[in-house]
């Protein structure tokens, strides 16, 4: 392990390590500023040759690119074509730069920094602004003010761009009575809710998009359910509503995890695919995993005459993400 | 040439300076070809990205889908991401311009991450370059946010799994989070509002904070000149290497048709983000094993392996969970980066003085171990945030791999702190200071 270490480290030190050559550089003849001390000038003409092949050759794929666009060509015959015109042109430039171009080696005199001369001046300057102003307090207790009050008059269009947090979130459209469809708007009844499925359902008539809409059904065996007090009549054969939308951050609570073997399966769990905060449905929401900080909200649920599933009230808590304020719930 | 040149010499004095322009000399070592790669990219994401916008629509308008990807036929979807389905298969080499900006997004943040390691190991960041750092690290966060709000714009079901997290970030704010969240969306989420708004900070605001920036730093290399290793005549007086022309000039144009050339051939031939296979964003949809893109993998595992603590105070919550892996763990990687040049010289190397010379990693241990543990840090969080996908190549199961990963967040940085001391002790029998 520590010989692993130590390789690592020596490999780490030698390709970031400090330029050693194999020889000492020689003399340099000059270290004039703007004169290269070493110059090498002169290609090869195969070295040309090659050049110029690479930048003849880049004006195929070029214009294969030119062409495929005029004529539809696929997104595939395009980026190879573009990408290998401008992948020959500059292998082109590199042989150039590399082996055409006079090579320079050249030394420049780092910039003196800070001028402490002219900082005295500029501090002078600066200074001079009060200088015969027999008011200056007052002038500068007016200015401020004039600052503060344009700063707060330059800010106050930002209120425009939305409403105040108020009760938006803790509203929704729920309310008992109120009969549950599913995405495609028809009433959904009990039997459309099958042990170990899960439905997506909205309050009728609804937007389907506000937060307070969707919620998921899951159906489970009634004698399982350890329900929170005051929550016995909220899942009528099973069948509960949850909030679709993670009291973590706000995606949709889309996984349901329901056991397949019953004593050696994890409980039933509604999971969120973002960051997996897991909601144990049998206790009414309860987080179980992940970082959620607050149960799944719970809808109370009545199954009608016609067996239609209908709200029996409002959530058991705000759902969706937190915010400062919010009910622990 | 000749006449044009004293044409403009005569009336804008410019032969002094382009004379001095031309011999400006340019260290050579591959390392600092990181920097030039970054640049490079955000030149093909400006030119593919003006080719973009020609075409695309930031709305949230509603339409039926009617274009050439069949299975979407007949679905109503948004005019962003219609107009997005439209760029992948309706206009000529848009497809190729989506996923070469794409690539190009990815390259730009992974050549900014490797270019900072290679200053923060060599320590180019000391005195008197420390403003120009600051610049740099800048550049990498606002790149972060660019490339977010770049996916954020299309309206397919995983730009809209982002913007909820983001919404749910937003929230966390402690006081203000509710209402930052609601001015931003213009009411609660997902409304109507937030496309246009990201559009303008993705095509204006930010590229032309990123652009200015751009010029910030190099005028600001220029002005100290390059830092080099030392090798003779190169030394703290003297900076040596390729002139700029028309060697070096050469060379980085070389670089610029190269790295184009790799981002177009990726465009082209190597799928990435198949937005029509995602399908369009409703806040009732998510899909299991949804990654983002690469750069804000961090993120995504900070916010996965937050412990479920949520601050409450007499049954209301004060602080929300997405705030510790959402805001704080980036605050503090950011904050340790911003800081990192005046908490070395004040604790570690107490050396206030002028450095144009380069370090390699050995000849400062401690700064290699911290920076090691540091980093890898942030690389445990960021492995944590494709446990997922572990899960399906090893099978350990997610709620494990959590619980592994939270020991981890506190066990590897030391682990990689005390074996990096261990090691630079003795590269190679000389014990090193420190």
């Amino acid at each position: 392990m520590r010989r692993l270490w130590r390789a690592i480290v020596v490999l780490v030190a030698v390709v970031f390590g400090r330029r050693t050559r194999a020889e000492p550089p020689p003399e340099p003849p000059s270290l004039e500023e703007g004169v290269p001390f070493e110059r090498e000038t002169g290609a090869a003409p195969r070295v040309e040759l090659v050049a110029a092949a690479l930048l003849v050759a880049s004006a195929v794929p070029a214009l294969v690119f030119a062409a495929g666009v005029l004529a539809g060509a696929g997104t595939q015959l395009l980026g190879a074509g573009l990408g290998a015109a401008l992948l020959l042109i500059g292998a082109a430039l590199a042989v150039g730069a590399n082996r055409i171009v006079p090579r320079e080696r050249a030394i420049e005199d780092r910039p003196q920094l800070g001028d402490p001369e002219a900082r005295a001046e500029v501090r002078q300057r600066l200074g001079m602004v009060g200088e015969g102003v027999s008011r200056r307090r007052l002038l500068g207790a007016a200015g401020l003010t004039a600052g503060a009050a344009l700063t707060a008059a330059v800010v106050a269009p930002v209120t425009a761009l939305g409403p105040a947090v108020g009760d938006s979130i803790v509203d929704t459209p729920w309310k008992r009575g109120r009969r549950l469809v599913g995405e495609d708007g028809k009433p959904l009844t009990a039997e459309d809710v099958a042990p170990g499925t899960f439905v997506t359902a909205f309050p009728e008539g609804a937007d389907k998009r506000e937060l307070g809409s969707p919620v998921v059904l899951v159906h489970e065996d009634p004698v399982t359910l350890r329900l929170p007090p005051g929550r016995a009549d909220w899942a009528p054969e099973g069948i509960m509503a949850f909030s679709k939308i993670c009291t973590h951050a706000g995606c949709a609570v889309a996984l349901y995890r329901h056991p397949k073997y019953e004593p050696t399966s994890y409980p039933p769990g509604l999971a969120c695919p973002c960051h997996y905060s897991v909601f144990d449905t049998r206790t009414g929401g309860r987080v179980v995993a992940g970082p959620a900080g607050r149960p799944l909200p719970q809808l109370p649920i009545e199954i009608g005459e016609d067996r239609v599933l209908r709200a029996a009230g409002g959530f058991s808590g705000p759902i969706g993400p937190s915010w400062w304020g919010v009910r622990k719930a | 040439m000749t006449d044009a040149l004293r044409f403009i010499d005569d009336r804008v004095s410019a032969a002094r300076p382009v004379r001095k322009a031309l011999r400006y000399v340019f260290p050579d070592h591959w390392s600092f070809l990181l920097g030039e790669i970054a640049l490079y990219s955000f030149v093909v994401l400006v030119a593919t990205g003006v080719f973009l916008t020609l075409f695309f629509e930031p709305s949230s308008d509603t339409r039926i889908y009617d274009g050439a990807y069949a299975a979407l036929q007949g679905h109503e979807v948004t005019a962003a991401y219609d107009s997005a389905l439209g760029l992948s298969f309706d206009v000529p080499a848009g497809l190729l311009m989506r996923q070469t900006h794409h690539w190009a997004a990815d390259v730009f943040v992974v050549a900014i991450v490797l270019h900072l390691v290679r200053i923060f190991f060599t320590g180019a960041f000391r005195k008197p370059r420390e403003l120009n750092y600051v610049v740099g690290v800048t550049l990498l966060g606002l790149a972060v946010f660019e490339g977010f709000l770049g996916y954020s714009l299309i309206d397919d079901l995983l730009s809209g799994m982002g913007l909820a997290i983001a919404y749910g970030v937003a929230m966390s704010l402690p006081v203000i989070g509710g209402d930052v969240a609601h001015l931003m969306w213009g009411g609660e989420f997902p409304g109507t509002a937030i496309l246009s708004r990201l559009y303008i900070g993705h095509v204006f605001l930010l590229p032309a904070a990123i652009a200015t920036l751009i010029a910030l730093h190099l005028t600001l290399i220029v002005r100290t000149r390059h830092t080099q290793f030392a090798d003779p005549p190169a030394d703290e007086r003297h900076v040596v290497g390729t002139p700029m022309w028309p060697g070096y000039a050469l060379r980085s144009l070389a670089l610029l048709a190269l790295v184009a050339g790799i981002l177009f051939t990726l465009g082209g031939l190597v799928q990435v983000n198949p937005i029509w296979q995602w399908g369009p964003y409703e806040p009732w949809l998510a899909t299991n094993g949804a990654q983002p893109d690469w750069y804000l993998g961090w993120l995504i595992g900070a916010l996965r392996i937050a412990p479920p603590v949520d601050v409450v105070i007499g049954g209301y919550t004060v602080i929300p969970n997405p705030f510790w892996g959402g805001v704080l763990f980036p605050a503090v990687v950011f904050g340790v980066l911003y800081a990192w040049p005046w908490l070395e010289q004040r604790f570690i190397t107490r050396d206030r003085s002028r450095h144009e010379l380069l370090d390699a990693p050995s000849d400062n241990p401690r700064r290699t171990a911290i920076g090691s543990a540091f980093f890898a840090w942030v690389v445990t969080v960021f492995a944590a945030g494709a446990a997922d996908r572990m899960f399906l190549a090893v099978g350990v199961p997610y709620t494990t791999q959590v619980w592994l990963f939270r020991g981890a967040f506190f066990v590897v940085p030391l682990f990689v702190y005390v074996v990096a001391r261990r090691a630079l002790r003795v590269p190679d029998g000389r014990p090193q200071g420190g």
